[in-house]
């Protein structure tokens, strides 16, 4: 198995994670329930 | 007549029916507003979709740098670079809705075109312009007066959030439909275009314009899940890549950013010679083969 890819592939697992952890903490999920919750006219090609 | 079961495709609708499983929406014309959708969805889904219970990713990216105080998404990235380290575009393969959108449509029987080496080479680079551009930069540096930005890729470019909460939700909606104009138009056009060329190319959308898939193509050589070719097998007949639609060579290269995992060239390599799976498992197989 090539080390290197491995550790590689662990430390992005790990990384991805503490992204997730400090994006909670930093409220980011507030405000993509915010925009997710109420239609987006953008997106449906509206406003 | 004997007629397989397409296993990837049921996955598939299986998938798009969890992901947009609230009924409610699709009757009443509104869409899902419960606390599910403080989590993204690995494919391309678009939040305002009448039957989403979760986020767009793409649609979360744009959202966070749009807003006041923030920039690019942690928790977003975090979270598809997660999905991406997992399972890398095996998401694109089997579990985003708007892919299944390309394959069925792709099965209509009209005569399908090969795109010219180079050009298809210089298209599919688009993919990682429009995820730097539209989705990531434009939302941080253009911004308001008030310190906000619109998502500029799902106002401008995004065909499934026409498709999948658009057009219902312009169906559902009288006042809606009263204030259609020339976005609207615009937006009908794209998925017009996506539409005819997914009819003719295998899934153009995800070849050449899919910034969900261009990140999770970054992973695909290094994600846990992989494809691997047992050399000792192989007798480079190039059968695989003769019958692979996202035109790349597995014998070659079998962890292409291209490569959605579709597992065609698994199937048709008489050879046996293409493994698939987690790492743990490949490995163990391969450890179980050097005992015996």
């Amino acid at each position: 198995m090539n080390l290197t890819q491995n550790k590689l592939r662990c430390g992005i697992l790990l990384l991805s994670i503490v992204f997730v952890v400090a994006g909670v903490y930093l409220g980011e999920v507030h405000t993509i329930l915010n925009k997710a919750t109420n239609i987006c006219l953008e997106c449906i090609g509206i406003g | 007549m004997d007629r397989k079961v397409n296993k990837r495709m049921v996955f598939q609708i299986i998938s798009a029916i969890i992901t947009n499983s609230y009924l409610k929406g699709f009757l009443k014309g509104n869409i899902y507003r419960g606390k599910l959708k403080n989590i993204c969805v690995p494919g391309l889904n678009c939040y305002s979709c009448p039957g989403a219970i979760g986020s767009c990713p793409i649609g979360s990216l744009q959202a966070v740098a749009g807003t006041v105080g923030y920039g690019v998404s942690l928790y977003t990235i975090g979270f598809i670079s997660l999905i991406g380290v997992l399972f890398g575009r095996l998401t694109c393969g089997f579990v985003c809705p708007f892919g299944l959108f390309q394959d069925i449509v792709y099965k209509i029987p009209i005569g399908k075109i090969t795109i010219n080496r180079k050009v298809d080479r210089i298209l599919r680079s688009t993919k990682y312009l429009i995820l730097a551009i539209p989705v990531i930069l434009l939302p941080i540096l253009l911004v308001g007066q008030l310190g906000i930005s619109i998502p500029y890729f799902c106002k401008y470019i995004c065909p499934a959030g026409t498709l999948e909460g658009g057009i219902p939700l312009v169906l559902l909606n009288e006042p809606l439909r009263q204030t259609i104009g020339f976005l609207f138009t615009w937006k009908m056009i794209i998925l017009g275009i996506v539409v005819i060329s997914s009819i003719l190319i295998y899934r153009p959308f995800c070849k050449y314009i899919c910034p969900l898939g261009a990140f999770y193509s970054f992973f695909n050589k290094i994600s846990f899940y992989k494809y691997e070719i047992d050399k000792s097998k192989c007798i480079d007949c190039n059968i695989c890549s003769k019958s692979c639609k996202m035109h790349i060579e597995p014998n070659r290269n079998p962890n292409h950013r291209e490569c959605i995992r579709c597992g065609e060239c698994v199937k048709v390599c008489s050879k046996k010679a293409i493994k698939k799976g987690f790492i743990f498992r490949i490995f163990s197989m391969r450890e179980r083969k050097y005992k015996i």
